[in-house]
Formats: C-alpha cells, structure tokens, sequence
C-alpha cells in the first residue's frame, strides 16, 4: 500500500470532531446556498422591476406592499409581472431539479429533463391541440402540453421496459431518443401541411413566460409542489444509486421504488414546466453542472441548489430578454440558449468533464 | 460534539458456533432462457472464510450475486439465518449481510469519507438520522482500513488498491456480519492483491466477519480462504479445505489443466503450479 503507516491520528479516534477539509467543505456549501437564495431574491426584484416600462425599486415595494393601490404601475406590477416571475421561480426550479434527477438516474452528464419524452410528448399534443381542436391561447395548451408529457413519458417506460433487462436508465433513454424523433417529425409532418398551426405553434414551442397569466401558475403549482417533494425523497436514494444498482440494493435501497419515483417527479416537473411556458432547452442540463462545483456529487444538496440556480438563471434570463430588444423582447427559451451555450462551454474547459 | 465515547458497536470478534448462516437450496440460477446455475446446495457457517474458485464463465459470480439477493433464483432459494432472502426486507439484510461487487464505481467528486459514510445507510431512517455512533463506526472503519488520511481525497482519483481499500472500509462500517466480495483483487498487481486479501483476512480474523470471496488466483485462495467451493458448469463440484479441494485431479477436472500441487513453502497450503492446458 503507497498508504504509509502512521501512528493512528488522534482525528481518527471515535467521538472526536470532524476533520477540518470536511468542514470546510460544508462551509463551501452552505455559503453557496446562502448566495443562492440572495440571487433568487435579487432575479425576483429584478423580474418585478425591470420590463419594457422599467419601475424604480420604491415604486415596486409600495405597489407590493399597499394592495389598495390602483395605479397604472400597480396594475402592470400585480397583473402583469409578479405572476410571470413567480411562473419564472417555479419553472426555473422545476427544470433544474427534474435536470438533476435524470443526470442522477442515467448517470449521463448529457442527461436532460427531455430525454424522457416528456418535452416531445408535450410538443405533439400541442400542436394536435392546434390543428384539431383550434386551441390558440397558453391557458389552452396547458392540459394538452401536460397530458402529452405524461402521454410521452408513459409510452417511452413502456418501451423502455419491453426488454429483458426491464426498464433501466439506459433503454429509458435509448426509447426516449426513439419516441422524440418520432414525435417530432409527426409535429413537422401536422406543421407543413398547416399554415395556421404553424404560427400559433412557433411561439409555444420558443418557451417563453411572456402572456402567461396567473392562471397558468395556479394551475401547475399542484404538480410542481408535489414533483418537488417527490425530487427531495429521492435524493438519498440517489447518492447510493451513484455507485451503482448493485452497490445500492447491497446498502437496503430498494432500487425500483427509487426509480419510480424518480420517474414521477422528472415527469411531474418537467411536464408542467413544458405545459406552462413551452419546450425550454439548457436549463436542465445545465443547471446541475454549475450547482455540482460546489456541492459535489450530494444529491441533498445538489436538488435543493438545482432548484434555486435554476430559478435564478430562467429569471435572468427572462430578465435579459426584456432588456436587449427594447421595445420588444426575445423569448426566455433563445436568450437561455444564446447564454447556455457559451456558460456550458466555460463550465466544460474550466473542470474536467464530470463522469456521473 | 460530543467527547464520551459512544458505546462501541458490535464489531467484536465472534462466537463461531458453527451456525448455518447463509444457505443455498436446490438453487437454479438464470438469465432469461440460459440456466448458469443448476441445483446447487451450498451452506455457510458462522465465521467461515470461503473462496469460490473455477474457470470463467462457471457461474461464481452469478452465485454470489444470488447470495446477496442481487439477484432472483429461478428456482430453489437463498436463506439467511433461516429466513427466506428475497422475502426479507432489502434494509434488513443490508444490516446483516454486505457485499462489494466486482470494480465498484463511485461518482466523481465523491471523497473516502463520504463513501465509508455510506455505508451507514441501512442503519438510518428518516427517524434515526446521523448519528455520533455512526460518526465513530466510520472513523474507526477509516483508521483501521489505514484510510484516515486519504479520508478527503476522491476516490475516482486514488489508486487502484486505496480505491479497493476505501470499498472495504465502506462494507466494514457497514457493520454486517457477513461479507460477500467479488474478486477484489481485479486489476490489480501482485503486491496490491497481497493488500487486499490480507485486510479480508483480518476482517475475517479480528472482526469475526463471515466472509465469501470469488477469487481467480487459486493459490491465494488456498492461502487465504479456510474453504474452497469449486465450480464448474454451474455445478458445485468440490467443497472442503484447500488441502482437500486443491488436488491435481480437480485441476484436470475443474480447469481442464494438467498441473502439479506442492506445498507452498511460506504458507504450507496447496500450491498449483500449472503444466499444460488439458483438450478434451
């Protein structure tokens, strides 16, 4: 053993504290959620602020604050802006945790809240919605979008299922890849052969938060409260499935039981996601990445900061969009890739690439 | 934290009374259609040291994998302590029974510490959260694996004999009393394998563990193991001391190879030294 064979460190005698490295750890970590949640308070100020008629901070506060206020600014605060930054928090949230869970249960690095089927699922029963049914508003798609994702996600466990090994993480992906492309080219086959689709269809499918009312967010809460929980008791299971199933059953995890409800939650998160603001790419398979310079591979930690790094980032983002194209503004889902794109890259030079 | 030392846990050496604690009934083991494992009865005591030895492909590792519950028998069954494996709780086998599979894989980033910590899982619920006795089972399992200071180090990045260390001191804080392992010593050199076996040995000696291994090397395994379980085909062909099981006709038999067997001259257990494939 290159190990040498020192006296027994008195760090290692039963009952005594902890050794520093480990504490500074949990520092790093606990530092690193504090900062997190002054970014999610910063990004939700700037949400409510910040717009195509930019309101000072004081203007905000006495509009929050005073609900018997009916001025103009107090309208656009209270309609307009506090239900697009509260569906911002929770999407942002929802696709950094159901990114978090697949990249945990695939142990894919590349593993993304989409790979499931649930945004393809969603994708076609919008675009059905639309030439079939004639639905042309957000309020509309939304249970179209969500049935379509559980729809997806359902047909891509089915098939992930049918083979001899039952449903593991690999043919999950392996059928969902399968079930995307196929989705996708029924999309473009309704698409092509339909203007009127077409032009309902492209501003969904962007993913966007603008025009989606409160409505929206009361009507996908429920799931996204209930995925959340489900995300946070899976992350035990998560941290022994790390080291393989083998490992983990040897350790009393009951690895099917992890896995389902694993399932759930990414299926929950991720299709209300998509059902309330449309196919928003990155975020998910980002978000983790960043999260896990710090918190390393615990999965107590890296849910729970997945879910606020990625509020804050579809917040800025959607914040960005505002900003950049004044009158108008850019979809959260374009800025998100335009900015996703150089990050990831960043983020794979600076540390070697992480094998999950 | 605290500074009374809690009470230590039960890792003292063992009362090995002979009691059948892991047994293997008419045991037909498959994978879909392909039967590996057919009719095998196989029992093992308290405080037995037992190597699973034969060709590739013989179904050892299958074997094992049943004997931990990794995997369901087609027919027959597994009992441990009597009960019924698989209709046993997962967590309370993991409190009795531990197992390394072969080159286990940890996450990137994750450091010994956290690993050995892992090992605890089985003992924790949502009621009994992180506990000082688990605090001082893992730092007992790092000092006595010689891991305390390689404690923070990841262990995607130790190397290959530390990294089979730090397993060994995960299924020792793991606190069971059986341990199964499956060939340990894989990819490692001479000297690493010595290590290895050597810290098995002393989980078996000074932590009273009833261990199961499937080892390649046939002469380690008589040095190490005080039973040889051979088999071939997926059928249990020989079972005793190495003295009994390591003859020059069960090397014919067994590995198709025409060897000599002398004593090994620092240990006196049987030694192969091999002559030439046999072709039948």
């Amino acid at each position: 053993m290159s190990v040498p064979s020192v006296t027994r460190a008195p760090a290692a005698t039963p009952g005594t504290p902890v050794r520093p490295q480990r504490t500074a750890r949990t520092r790093r970590r606990v530092l690193g959620l504090v900062a997190l949640l002054v970014l999610v308070v910063v990004a939700c100020a700037a949400s409510v602020a910040i717009g195509t008629r930019p309101l000072g901070l004081g203007t905000v506060w006495t509009a929050l604050t005073d609900r018997s206020l009916r001025t103009e600014e107090a309208v656009i605060i209270w309609d307009l802006r506090v239900p697009r930054t509260a569906l911002g928090l929770m999407v942002g949230a929802s696709l950094g945790v159901a990114g978090a869970l697949m990249q945990g249960h695939t142990r894919n690095p590349l593993g993304d809240p989409g790979l499931l089927g649930v945004t393809a699922g969603a994708s076609f029963a919008v675009v059905l919605a639309i030439a079939l049914l004639g639905v042309t508003t957000p309020s509309g798609y939304v249970w179209f979008a969500f049935a379509g994702a559980l729809a997806g996600t359902v047909a891509v466990y089915v098939l992930g299922a049918a083979g001899r090994g039952g449903a593991t993480p690999v043919t999950l992906a392996l059928a969902g890849s399968t079930l995307s492309a196929l989705l996708y080219a029924l999309v473009r086959a309704v698409l092509v052969s339909d203007t009127d689709s077409l032009d309902a269809f492209r501003f969904w499918v962007v993913g966007a938060l603008a025009g989606r009312g409160a409505d929206i967010a009361w009507q996908v809460l429920p799931f996204i409260v209930a995925g959340l929980v489900l995300a946070l008791l899976n992350a035990p299971a998560l941290d022994l499935l790390g080291m393989g199933e083998d490992v983990a059953r040897g350790l009393g995890q009951r690895v099917w039981l992890a896995r389902t409800v694993g399932l759930v939650a990414i299926t929950l998160l991720a299709g209300a996601a998509t059902a309330a603001c449309g196919p928003i790419a990155f975020l998910g398979l980002v978000v983790p990445h960043a999260v896990r310079t710090f918190t390393g591979p615990a999965h107590r930690w890296l849910v729970p900061c997945s879910a606020l790094a990625g509020a804050v980032l579809l917040l800025t983002a959607d914040v960005v969009g505002r900003v950049i194209a004044r009158p108008g503004e850019v979809q959260v889902g374009i800025v998100l890739a335009l900015l996703g794109g150089p990050f990831f890259i960043a983020l794979v030079r600076r540390r070697k690439t992480t094998t999950l | 934290m605290t500074t009374s030392t809690p009470a230590a846990p039960p890792l003292t050496a063992p009362t090995s009374d002979g009691r059948v604690r892991l047994a293997a009934e008419g045991l037909r083991l498959a994978y879909d259609d392909r039967v590996v494992v057919d009719g095998l009865d196989l029992t093992l005591t308290d405080g037995s040291f037992t190597a699973i030895v034969g060709p590739n492909g013989c179904g050892k590792s299958t074997l094992l994998r049943a004997l931990g519950r990794l995997m369901r028998p087609a027919a027959g069954q597994v009992l441990l302590d009597g009960r019924a494996i698989q209709k046993t709780p997962t967590r309370d086998v993991a409190r009795v029974l531990g197992l390394l599979p072969q080159t286990p894989i940890a996450p990137a980033g994750l450091t010994v510490a956290d690993l050995v910590t892992r090992g605890r899982h089985p003992h924790q619920s949502w009621l009994r959260q992180w506990s000082a006795e688990d605090e001082a089972v893992v730092a007992e399992a790092l000092t006595w694996t010689d891991m305390t200071d390689l404690a923070d180090r990841p262990v995607d990045e130790l190397s290959g004999g530390q990294r089979q260390r730090a397993w060994i001191s995960m299924a020792l804080a793991q606190g069971t009393d059986l341990i199964l392992l499956d060939e340990p010593t894989t990819y490692l050199d001479l000297s690493h394998q010595i290590d290895v076996l050597e810290l098995v040995a002393r989980l078996h000696a000074e932590r009273g563990r009833t261990v199961v291994v499937v080892l390649h090397d046939l002469n380690l395994a008589a040095r190490y193991a005080h039973r040889l379980v051979a088999m071939r085909d997926g059928v249990l062909v020989a079972s005793g001391t190495p003295h009994e099981v390591l003859t020059e006709q069960l090397l014919a038999d067994v590995f198709d190879l025409e060897a000599r067997v002398v004593p090994d001259p620092v240990a006196g257990t049987p030694m192969v030294v091999p002559v030439r494939r046999l072709h039948r």
